[in-house]
């Protein structure tokens, strides 16, 4: 019979008991996840990132972007209309880590791709307000400055290859070449303009 | 799913769900001790004793609460692998059902207003359409016009009555529907430091500015009249059709003075305005360029 007293004073018992509690919502939630094709397979005619976006996405880590801007569109018709198809979870199946985020200062980036002019995004990264008077956000003038050396794209780009992105190795091998020499803003550029292009099943229209 | 990820989903949930209440139910004390009593568990440290009471009854129904809960959400909701739940909610019939309220709603009054000519739109009895637009401006262009529409450097002011592909109704319209791309060479290597210098004194005195060095001035317009008046013509009026702008009025897209003009001659300038086509539906294009149309048509 199984008393609270017995539970109480059995220490290995009650971790037992404890692990099996807390690890039901896992098992039931996350583990199916990894099993599903809806959410590990990609999206139709998904490109992998060029070696210069896998960089500016680096920067973009780098520089926390993703701390106020999210790249994850809801089911809402506000979100839907503002950014364009909500996201689903099979564009997301390269993403290493993702960079869903968890709040907005700034707005959703997931279909930022091609809504602005490079020029544009060259003068707001180095001063926000130049642009836009109301804005908050931080320049970035050091991007300007840094220059790519790529000595470890081509690493970067093996790793993924790992986590199953399919590079092939004539891209590993020029990945250096590409990025070398490149100014930091061109590839965080790269990077904006290449989110929510990555594929055309989903209309961004409005 | 599969029926084995359905099944294990289902399981362990309900396996947890009823575990826990299985477990509360087992180690409950029951009915003798209903009530507090004084008896303790005979644990004894250092003279304090603890008292053997049994579970207060809110927090034993507010647990069964939960567990009740659960139960009729995972009725209702889809929760248990492939049972999508009787109310039979996604997400995405969320999702499409609000879309569907919105055109429902929105629609008639969008109807009136979205096919309308800008020119139409500028009357009193269309300024509702008119502010739709506006907003749309606001969502949409702000972020480089401005909120204003008074541009920014690099980004032409759209309140004034002066443009670069031409201000009329339809051209805004094929403006904003498919991009432009500005396209202003490099000159340096072409003229030179020294005659870059000389051409930005002559772009300067086209527009009235006095104190420039004549001399410039003199060597640096057979060069205009070569190189430049293809685009800006010979008089430096600019061409609409080709979006070069006219060099004689006092607006400068990429600064005025003589530094900003020089820079721009020694690099070229490549500006460029995306296509909304594939961003915008047409409607949505049509208001907003009847908004444009109104910023410089207001006397109208």
């Amino acid at each position: 019979m199984l008393k609270h007293d017995t539970i109480e004073k059995h220490v290995g018992l009650m971790v037992l008991l404890i692990i099996l509690v807390i690890s039901g919502g896992g098992l039931a939630e996350i583990v199916p996840l990894f099993f599903q094709a809806s959410t590990t397979k990609p999206i139709e005619g998904l490109k992998p990132y060029t070696p210069l976006e896998m960089e500016g996405r680096d920067i973009y880590i780098r520089e926390g972007c993703h701390v106020c801007h999210s790249q994850m569109i809801r089911p809402f018709r506000a979100e839907t209309e503002r950014y364009g198809h909500f996201s689903t979870a099979n564009e997301f199946v390269w993403e290493h880590p993702f960079l869903w985020g968890s709040k907005r200062t700034g707005p959703d980036l997931a279909r930022v791709g091609g809504r602005y002019s490079d020029d544009w995004h060259r003068a707001h990264l180095y001063n926000p307000r130049d642009v836009v008077p109301e804005s908050k956000m931080p320049s970035y003038p050091w991007l300007f400055k840094n220059k790519l050396t790529g000595s470890d794209t081509a690493k970067k780009l093996e790793v993924f290859v790992q986590f199953g992105v399919p590079y092939t190795p004539e891209q590993i091998e020029t990945a250096q070449d590409e990025v070398a020499g490149k100014y930091e803003i061109e590839a965080v550029i790269a990077y904006l303009q290449s989110l929510g292009k990555k594929h055309s099943v989903y209309s961004n229209k409005r | 799913m599969s029926p084995f990820w359905s099944a294990w989903i289902s399981i362990i949930t309900l396996g947890v769900i009823f575990g826990c209440t299985a477990l509360l139910l087992k180690t409950r004390k029951g009915e003798v001790f209903k009530d507090a009593t004084e008896e303790t568990t005979g644990h004894t440290f250092d003279g304090i004793e603890e008292l053997d009471n049994p579970l207060p009854s809110w927090w034993f129904q507010l647990f069964m609460g939960t567990v009740v809960f659960a139960l009729v959400y995972l009725v209702l909701y889809p929760g248990l692998g492939n049972f999508k739940g009787v109310l039979n909610w996604t997400s995405t019939n969320q999702w499409e059902e609000e879309i569907q309220h919105a055109n429902n709603v929105y629609a008639p009054v969008f109807a009136k207003y979205a096919a309308l000519p800008s020119e139409e739109l500028l009357k009193e009895e269309n300024r509702a359409g008119l502010l739709m637009g506006q907003r749309m401006f606001a969502n949409n262009c702000s972020v480089c016009h401005g909120t204003a529409a008074t541009g920014a450097y690099g980004f032409p002011n759209l309140a004034d009555k002066d443009w670069l592909y031409g201000g009329s109704a339809d051209t805004i319209k094929h403006t904003i529907t498919n991009g432009r791309t500005g396209s202003m060479p490099a000159w340096g290597s072409v003229l030179g430091e020294a005659g870059v210098r000389d051409m930005a004194s002559y772009v300067l005195s086209l527009s009235g500015t006095a104190d420039l060095d004549a001399e410039a001035i003199a060597r640096a317009k057979p060069q205009f009249q070569a190189l430049c008046i293809a685009c800006h013509g010979s008089d430096g009026t600019g061409t609409q059709a080709l979006g070069a702008p006219n060099l004689t009025d006092k607006i400068w897209l990429y600064g005025g003075s003589y530094e900003k003009i020089a820079h721009t001659i020694r690099t070229g300038r490549a500006g460029s305005m995306p296509a909304h086509k594939d961003l915008l539906s047409e409607n949505k294009i049509n208001l907003i360029a009847g908004y444009v149309y109104s910023l410089s048509n207001k006397d109208k």
